[in-house]
């Protein structure tokens, strides 16, 4: 039976599914569709449309070494180096460089919020034009103020609805209000699930490592709206709580820090980036995905708002909030700042968020400089000597405290 | 022709001395608002009484206080524009607004707020489904918002009344600014680039019925003036900025006259007309932002009509070829161009792409680009 199923393959095989489910859809003649990772997939799932998501694509590429491959295709279409690897890998795929590490079939239309940034818009608008596809967008204008306003709320809204006819007429399917309840609900479910599992890092010890939470993001990004994801996080929730129970850890080495990791990990050196991590015993305990994606909302106009909580759409004041608060949740007592070439909203916050985090959680902070995707904007022994640096600070401050 | 040159230098010197520009209007007891980069309702700030000022960096400026906010790959107009906010260039300003419609200009609004608290701050969020009736009505509300702030800080209302004599003379400045860059495509003999970038760049340093009066007069006397024939070839520019005076010299050396332009800074700022003397002003600014089009940093509901436009330019004004100004580290122009380059392909027109950023002294590999692009386009 599923119970016996770990968890973490459950997880992986939601995602597999999400993109074998629109494997099948093209080939049954159906619209398949690609999305940014925080377009609203409540309308989308209700209609019983077939989505694949380019961001977990990208990731996914680069995780196994295409990344570079792939942007070197976008940069000889004329797409500079300086745009973000996710959206040079995305277009050169949809160009028809074919990718191995994750194909998914091309897209029929597609579904574009820009909440994450705006450079969605026009990578989506790219794609568009090479296949001729509907663009269904919902734009999230970047807010200056904690609260979201009713303005925010209508303008989107006014937008969602749009987005509903547009994709009736694309599917060919009149949306059933109890559907889309249902879809909602299991939306809520997720969410709530996927923060259960996140606020198990602040157990000391974790019960698990927290790079586990950038695996298990995928099913969060491509089926937050499916009852099986709820469960399989509910299930990993479970998992955990016997973790802590029996004094076990994913975490297989000391725990002798524990850090937040800032940003988008740099998917082409996933090994390079835990070997020091593990080797000085650093767990990472937060990452600022956790609130991002666990969003909930009990009606509509929350949904609105919720969508509007983007990393790269909240002002200055809720992204330090964010983050200060898992790190003193998860007693974390070190930074380790990623400057993701390839993400200049999420990067130009940094030295002023690095300079909050100092001073109101009293914790070292480094940065390393890398790339979510392309390969060529990361130096290993910068990186090390950086995570060095962040490990003797701890160490010192450890040593202060216990001083005490 | 003293006439007009004596207009030149006087456009020459406002467009070179912004600091001076701004400590007249505070002398004579005005109020300025710095605008940043793109598509600030500048008319509000004229119908609270004060002064709309432009910000969009500094040509030749150099980035050290910024470092400490934005790391090196950022676009250096946003850079510049923080570095002025931290080393005291833009004190005499009663206010800033802020737009927040790029990756850069996100990050940007949160910076420049928390840096420089004793400028008073006024954020701007555009919307990009501008057109339809909710992303009217959302420009109008963001609208309303600095319209506040903007009464609190002059101490007068913004009136239907005041805010349609703005937008009169707004249309009116925004169409003597096309008129006058007609006029420089058709006399590229009086009005080099150097001269029409300064004309149009003191637009953003005065009060605009001041600039319009005295564009008017230029473009009289230019109309008045003999047509000649142009030995060198013509283009169109494209991109953010192009005011370096260093790299406009090349332009002008190498007999390279702009007869028109889809330049942020020029052009598009002055595209799109508001509807004068309505009983609803303000949502007839808003009208006017989601008529904005063909613009990199805006949303194409209908995907691709920049290139057409482009296209479409450059028969009108009968140019030889294009000159894509590309600013360092602007990823909406950057993921733009490939679709800009297929479509001057398939329309046969060539065209260069030249890279440049504000900090930018030495145009050497730019001086050679062109240089050559001027020879190519002598040979077709």
């Amino acid at each position: 039976m599923s119970e016996k199923i770990p968890a973490k393959i459950r997880l992986r095989s939601i995602v597999d599914k999400v993109y074998q489910n629109a494997w099948d859809a093209k080939e049954r003649g159906e619209p398949v569709g690609w999305s940014s990772s925080k377009f609203p997939a409540e309308i989308a799932e209700a209609l019983g449309l077939a989505v694949c998501y380019p961001e977990n694509q990208a990731a996914a590429i680069s995780a196994k070494h295409g990344g570079q491959r792939m942007c070197e295709h976008a940069e000889a279409l004329g797409y500079d180096n300086d745009i973000c690897g996710y959206a040079r890998i995305s277009m050169a795929y949809a160009a028809g460089f074919e990718a191995e590490e994750k194909a998914m079939p091309q897209p029929d239309f597609l579904l574009c919020c820009n909440n994450i940034c705006n450079c969605m818009t026009k990578w989506y608008e790219n794609i568009a034009r090479m296949h001729d596809i509907p663009l269904v967008m919902i734009d999230v204008p970047y807010n200056n103020t904690v609260e979201v306003g009713d303005d925010y709320v209508q303008y989107i809204r006014g937008q969602f609805d749009d987005a509903i006819k547009q994709l009736e007429e694309i599917s060919g399917r009149k949306m059933n209000e109890k559907k889309f309840e249902e879809v909602c609900a299991n939306s809520n479910r997720t969410a709530k699930a996927w923060l259960k599992v996140c606020s198990y890092l602040q157990y000391k010890p974790s019960p698990f490592a927290g790079f586990d939470l950038f695996n298990h993001m995928a099913v969060v990004v491509t089926a937050r709206c499916k009852l099986e994801s709820a469960l399989a996080f509910e299930a990993l929730a479970e998992e955990l709580q016997e973790n802590v129970k029996n004094n076990h850890s994913t975490w297989k080495y000391e725990e002798k820090h524990r850090i937040m990791f800032e940003g988008i990990p740099c998917w082409p050196q996933l090994q390079p980036l835990f070997k020091p991590l593990k080797e000085n015993g650093m767990n990472t305990t937060a990452v600022v995905y956790a609130p991002a994606f666990g969003f909930a909302y009990s009606n509509l106009d929350e949904l609105m708002k919720a969508y509007c909580k983007a990393p790269n759409s909240v002002c200055l004041e809720t992204g330090v909030d964010w983050r200060e608060g898992i790190c003193r949740e998860n007693k974390v007592d070190g930074i380790l700042v990623h400057y993701n070439r390839s993400c200049k909203p999420w990067s130009g916050y940094m030295p002023e968020m690095e300079r909050r985090f100092r001073k109101d959680l009293g914790v070292p902070v480094v940065s390393f400089d890398g790339d979510q995707a392309d390969p060529r904007n990361f130096s290993e022994a910068q990186y090390n000597t950086r995570v060095e640096g962040l490990y003797e600070v701890m160490e010192e401050y450890k040593a202060k405290k216990e001083a005490k | 022709m003293s006439n007009i040159q004596t207009l030149l230098s006087a456009f020459d010197a406002i467009a070179k001395n912004p600091k001076k520009q701004l400590d007249d209007y505070i002398s004579q007891g005005k109020k300025a608002i710095g605008c940043f980069p793109y598509y600030v309702p500048e008319e509000l700030v004229y119908a609270s009484g004060m002064v709309p000022f432009g910000v969009w960096g500094k040509t030749g400026g150099k980035i050290n206080l910024a470092k400490e906010y934005f790391a090196a790959f950022y676009c250096t107009i946003a850079q510049l524009n923080l570095e002025m906010g931290l080393d005291g260039t833009l004190d005499g300003l009663s206010g800033v607004i802020a737009p927040s419609i790029c990756d850069t200009l996100r990050p940007f609004t949160q910076n420049f707020r928390v840096a420089c608290p004793d400028i008073p701050f006024m954020f701007l969020a555009h919307p990009q489904n501008r057109k339809k009736e909710y992303g009217v009505k959302f420009t109008e509300q963001q609208y309303n918002k600095i319209k506040i702030k903007l009464e609190e800080i002059s101490g007068i209302k913004i009136t239907n009344d005041n805010l349609n004599e703005a937008i009169k003379i707004y249309n009116e400045n925004r169409k003597a600014r096309r008129r006058f860059i007609e006029l420089a495509g058709q006399y590229p003999h009086i009005i080099t680039a150097t001269s029409r970038s300064v004309v149009l760049k003191s637009a953003f340093f005065m009060l605009k019925d001041e600039h319009t009066k005295m564009l008017n007069e230029l473009n009289g006397l230019i109309e008045a003036s003999p047509i000649e024939p142009w030995k060198g070839k013509k283009v169109v520019t494209s991109g953010i900025v192009l005011d370096s005076p260093s790299l406009l010299k090349i332009f002008d050396d190498n007999q390279l006259a702009i007869v028109a332009d889809d330049m942020a800074h020029e052009s598009r700022a002055i595209r799109v007309d508001v509807q004068e003397n309505t009983n609803h002003p303000m949502q007839a600014l808003a009208e006017q932002f989601g008529n904005q089009d063909y613009d990199t940093l805006l949303y194409d509901p209908e995907l691709n009509k920049r290139p057409g436009y482009l296209v479409e330019k450059v028969k009108k004004s009968q140019a030889d070829g294009v000159v894509i100004m590309i600013m360092q580290f602007c990823d909406p122009e950057e993921i733009e161009f490939p679709s800009l380059k297929k479509g001057l392909e398939e329309a046969g027109i060539p065209y260069i792409k030249i890279g440049m950023d504000q900090q930018m002294t030495n145009f050497g590999q730019a001086q050679t680009s062109l240089q050559a692009f001027a020879d190519v386009l002598s040979t077709l």
